[in-house]
Order: structure tokens, then sequence, then C-alpha cells
């Protein structure tokens, strides 16, 4: 709805689905004419966000000729599969994506888990020290985070979870993001149903379990891709906590394959286009989280 | 009585998970660390208290001085997100057909990564990558360039690699920013003959401010924590060019188990932060008239 408002005034879609296809397609056609510039500029922006992927892709895909060439190619020469066969032939790529997938599954039912428990309380119940917890919790955001990763190095060692999954998930379960969005989904489910539910003698875990949840799995859902994508993509801190090649995600084994093998470019790019691959598809799926996800959020 | 007490227990245990995982592994290593920059300590002995000798150290060393010279230089990607990223937003906030697949293809980047962003910009940047192509083609160089391998260029190529990563993070904060000003606005000044420069500068940026101040103290925080490309692209060289204070701490705790000395240069940086945090808080926040 907001997007309808910033809409340019000369342009209104309820009355362009009442004129016959052809015309519209000759309207659309007319507004990207005359946003021509408009979309030179936003082209010309694109081509830097893409090219880097285009070209990894493209050398990926390529079976013969230079690779670095000039111009740089556009499409690949003799395309074949043969990178990502001998990437698989190189590097336990199999295992990595199966590491990855456990990472990523764990911490994000781990965190649907923990947030909304902990977003429960401090939105629905009145108890002494709330307006601390949720305080500290904020807090969290404000710490220096990045500074935490030298402490949980020696936490997670001492707890003898280091090259474990656990070790790996644990420190990013009860991240104050994921608990502010599920306390802002339960503070919109209407007061009139809980109340409805406690007079039929509901008790606060089954209000959660039967109602809150529910009611919240839009949100539950948008907090679920969202942990997912960043699981999927953390790198320093799982390099860390894994030792062993064997329990390298795909991000840290990615780049143990480019070191190795720096070399051997083509590999080393199609052992980039698989790695990002399943997040790429995630994301072309998922894209309003990512690109709307905010709407409403600064005000 | 009773009953309040109950209904106190049960809203602490929905919240023990989270709140035990955020004493361990965010409130402890704040403490913890702390202490542990004011000891010697490798994760095998115990921690020895040697008062302010981490910190003596850590300014007699000259690498720690690059480093920090390195994250203030890096200061330099915080306007240069904010003016692409809002021009970004500013371009893509429109219903124009297709205006979905280029927002996508900005905030591609961000969703990558970053381990494969490394990979990509290396192939980049590379002696005979696409980059020096270009440049030469261009008849911009004789030379090609050694982005990643020239002392002078490194940290340049290592911060550009920062901006790319994250515009179009920014972006989408700022396209939420614009989306929150009312067009009753625009419309007004259309009204009064203010063309679409005066209606920038005078509506969209003042108007932006909130949005500005968060992004800004977010970039800054970003930028001086800079860490993860270093590491991966250039591991601080060459000739420790790259050197960010973070890297600095990452190279001394978990390379080479000198906790003290790794988290004296890490609570110098919370420091900075603080400070740098504060600074934007004061001079950005918007002025009401």
């Amino acid at each position: 709805m907001s997007e309808a408002q910033t809409m340019s005034a000369t342009t209104a879609p309820t009355l362009q689905t009442t004129v016959p296809a052809g015309t519209r397609l000759a309207a659309r056609l007319r507004r990207v004419a005359r946003h021509l510039p408009h979309y030179l500029l936003l082209s010309v922006l694109a081509v830097l966000t893409v090219y880097p992927f285009w070209w990894t892709l493209v050398t990926a895909l390529s079976t013969t000729g230079d690779v670095y060439s000039f111009p740089p190619p556009l499409l690949p020469s003799d395309p074949g599969l043969e990178n990502f066969i001998e990437v698989f032939r190189t590097i336990n790529l199999l295992a990595f994506f199966k590491n990855s997938i456990l990472i990523s599954a764990a911490t994000v039912a781990g965190t649907l888990v923990i947030c909304s428990l902990a977003a429960y309380p401090l939105a629905r119940m009145q108890f002494p020290g709330r307006k601390w917890v949720f305080g500290a919790i904020i807090a969290t955001m404000i710490l220096p985070a990045e500074i935490n990763f030298l402490v949980n190095f020696i936490t997670v060692s001492r707890l003898q979870l280091a090259d474990t999954v656990t070790g790996v998930v644990l420190p990013n379960l009860a991240g104050a993001i994921g608990i502010f969005l599920m306390k802002q989904a339960f503070e919109a489910v209407p007061g009139d149903l809980i109340d409805a539910a406690r007079v039929d003698g509901a008790n606060e875990w089954t209000i959660f379990w039967k109602i809150m949840l529910p009611l919240a799995k839009p949100a539950l859902g948008a907090l679920a891709i969202l942990t997912m994508v960043t699981a999927w993509n953390q790198y320093i801190w799982p390099s860390v906590v894994m030792t062993s090649p064997d329990n390298f995600p795909l991000a840290v084994g990615v780049k143990y394959l480019s070191g190795a093998f720096s070399f051997k470019t083509r590999v080393v790019a199609a052992g980039a286009v698989l790695t990002i691959l399943p997040i790429l598809i995630v994301f072309l799926f998922t894209q309003r989280f990512f690109l709307r996800g905010f709407d409403g959020a600064v005000k | 009585m009773a009953q309040s007490r109950k209904a106190t227990l049960t809203a602490y245990l929905f919240l023990a998970p989270a709140i035990a995982l955020l004493l361990v592994f965010s409130f402890w290593p704040v403490g913890f660390g702390s202490y542990i920059a004011f000891t010697q300590y490798n994760l095998i002995e115990a921690p020895q208290w040697v008062g302010l000798d981490n910190f003596r150290e850590l300014f007699g060393d000259e690498l720690f001085l690059i480093s920090l010279k390195n994250s203030a230089l890096y200061l330099i990607v915080v306007p240069a997100i904010q003016v692409l990223a809002i021009l970004l937003a500013v371009l893509v906030n429109n219903q124009l057909p297709g205006i979905k697949f280029f927002r996508a293809a900005y905030y591609l980047p961000v969703v990558t990564t970053v381990s494969v962003v490394g990979i990509i910009w290396n192939f980049m940047y590379n002696e005979d990558g696409a980059l020096n192509a270009i440049l030469r083609w261009l008849h911009m160089i004789d030379d090609p360039v050694g982005f990643l391998t020239d002392d002078r260029i490194a940290l340049f190529a290592v911060m550009f690699v920062t901006i790319w990563r994250g515009l179009g993070w920014y972006m989408v904060l700022y396209l939420a920013g614009l989306q929150a000003i009312s067009q009753d606005v625009y419309e007004a000044a259309t009204l009064d003959g203010a063309n679409a420069w005066q209606k920038f500068w005078r509506i969209t940026v003042p108007l932006l401010l909130p949005t500005i101040l968060l992004c800004s103290v977010m970039s800054v925080l970003a930028a001086v924590k800079a860490f993860e490309e270093v590491q991966i692209m250039t591991q601080g060289g060459p000739f420790q060019s790259t050197y960010t204070a973070l890297y600095y701490a990452y190279e001394f705790g978990i390379k080479s188990l000198n906790f003290g000395r790794a988290l004296a240069a890490s609570l110098v940086m919370s420091g900075v932060c603080v400070v740098l945090a504060w600074l934007n808080f004061r001079y950005l926040q918007p002025k009401n008239p």
C-alpha cells in the first residue's frame, strides 16, 4: 500500500484493467520509453552488482578457452558441467552441503522456539522485571557483538563444543531481533481471544501453543527465512568453531577449495556457484521478506 | 499473591532459555572479555593479572597503530554508502515495470556468503581479471593494477567490496524510510512550484534524517569493525596494509591464542565504537525547529 502511494500520479492501475490487453501493452511500453534515462541509470548500477556473479557463472560453465580474456565473455564457451563435477571430485562437497543444511535447520528450529517462547511473556504478561529483561535483550544489539566471538570461542572450547554443530548454533539462537519480531507479532493478536481462552480455563502454555503460535505463522515464516539465510551464509564463526574439514559448512568449505586449488579458476568458480545456488533460489522465491520486510519498521 | 507468584514463575519459565543463552553468549563475553584484557591468557593456563601491560604493548606495537589507522581510513565507506544507497532507494522507489528485478539485483550481494564474495572479487581484481581488462580497454592504465597486491591500493579495493556487499541492505532501509514519507508533502510542494531538485533537498533529505542517522550509525560501526573481507581477501597483506583493528584482534586471539592482547584490542575497539555512535547521535539527530 505504501508502494501505491509513491506511484506517479499519471498511472492508475484500476483504469488499466478495463482496457484491452493490446492497449495495455502499448501503455506499458510508452511508460518504459518515457522513463528511459531512469532505466539506463538503473541498468548501469545493476551491471555493477550483477556482473561479478555473471562472470563467475560463465567461467564455471565454460570448458575451453582462456579464463581471463578480453573482452570478458558474456556467454560460456563450450558450456558443460565438467567444472562442477571436478568440484565434487576435489572436495567433499556433499558433506559440506549436509553440514550447511544441518547447521541452518538447527539454527532455524532453535531460533523459532527460543525467540517465540521469550517473546510471549514480554508481549502478553505482566510480571516484575519485565522492562529490565526486555531492556537487557535490546541492549545485546548495542553490545560489541563482533568482540563476543573471541570469548565465545573460549566458552565453546570449555564446554567441549568445539568442532560440533551445537557449538556453531548455540550462540546464535537467542537473537534480539527475533525476539523483537515475535513480540510484535504476539502484540497484534486481539486481546479478546486470550481473555476468552482464559475464561475457558486455558493456561498460559495452552494460549501460547494453541492461539499465539498459529496466529503468528507469518512472522514465524519471515523469521525462519531470515534466520536460514543468515545461518547458511555465516562464515567466520563456523570457521572458528569447526576444526576438522569434514565438519565444514559450504561457506567455509568453498574457501578451502579456493585456497588449495587457486590455480583452477574454473573449478573454484563452479564451487562458488554451487555454494550460493541454494540460497539464491530461496531468495528469489521469498524476495518480499528481504526487500519489503522493513515496511513499517522505520517510522 | 500466590497466583501472581505463579504467573511470574510462568513468565520466567518462558524466558529461561533465551535469558540463559544471552547470559552465556552475550553478557559473559563483555564481562569476562574485559577482565581477560588485563591478564595474560592462552586458553590453557589460568589467566594471570598483568594490569595495563596489554594496553601498553598494544600502543607500543606499530602493527596495532597501523590497524587503527586503517580502521579510521575505512570510515570513507560510510558517506559513500549513504550517497549510493539513497540514490538506489530513490531510483527503485516507484512502480515502473521491472522495478522488482532491479531491487533484487541490488540486493543480491547481501544474500551472498562473504567467502563467495571474496572469491568473486579475487577474480575481478586479478591482474588479468575483468577490472584490469576494462581499465586497459578504456586506456586508463597501461600496466595491470595489483588491486590486492599493491599495498597502496589493497585497502581501498577491500573497502570497495564492503560497499558493494552492503549497499543493498542500506537501500532497503532507505526504501522503507522513503515510503514512510507522506505523498501530501510532495503534492503541496508541487503546487507551490518546487522542482524535483528542491523537493529532494527540502523534503526528502530532511524527512529521511532519522533513517540516515540509523544507517550511518550502522555503517560506522560496521566500518570500524571491518574484518571478514580482510580475513578472506588479503589476510592483512600486502605488507600489513589491510590490517584492521578487529583483524588484529582475530590474529592475536584465535590464531596466536594471545587472548589478553586480543581482548585488549577488542576493548579499545569497543570504546571507539561507543564514542563514534555517540557522536553520530549527537550531530545527526534531527533538530526540531
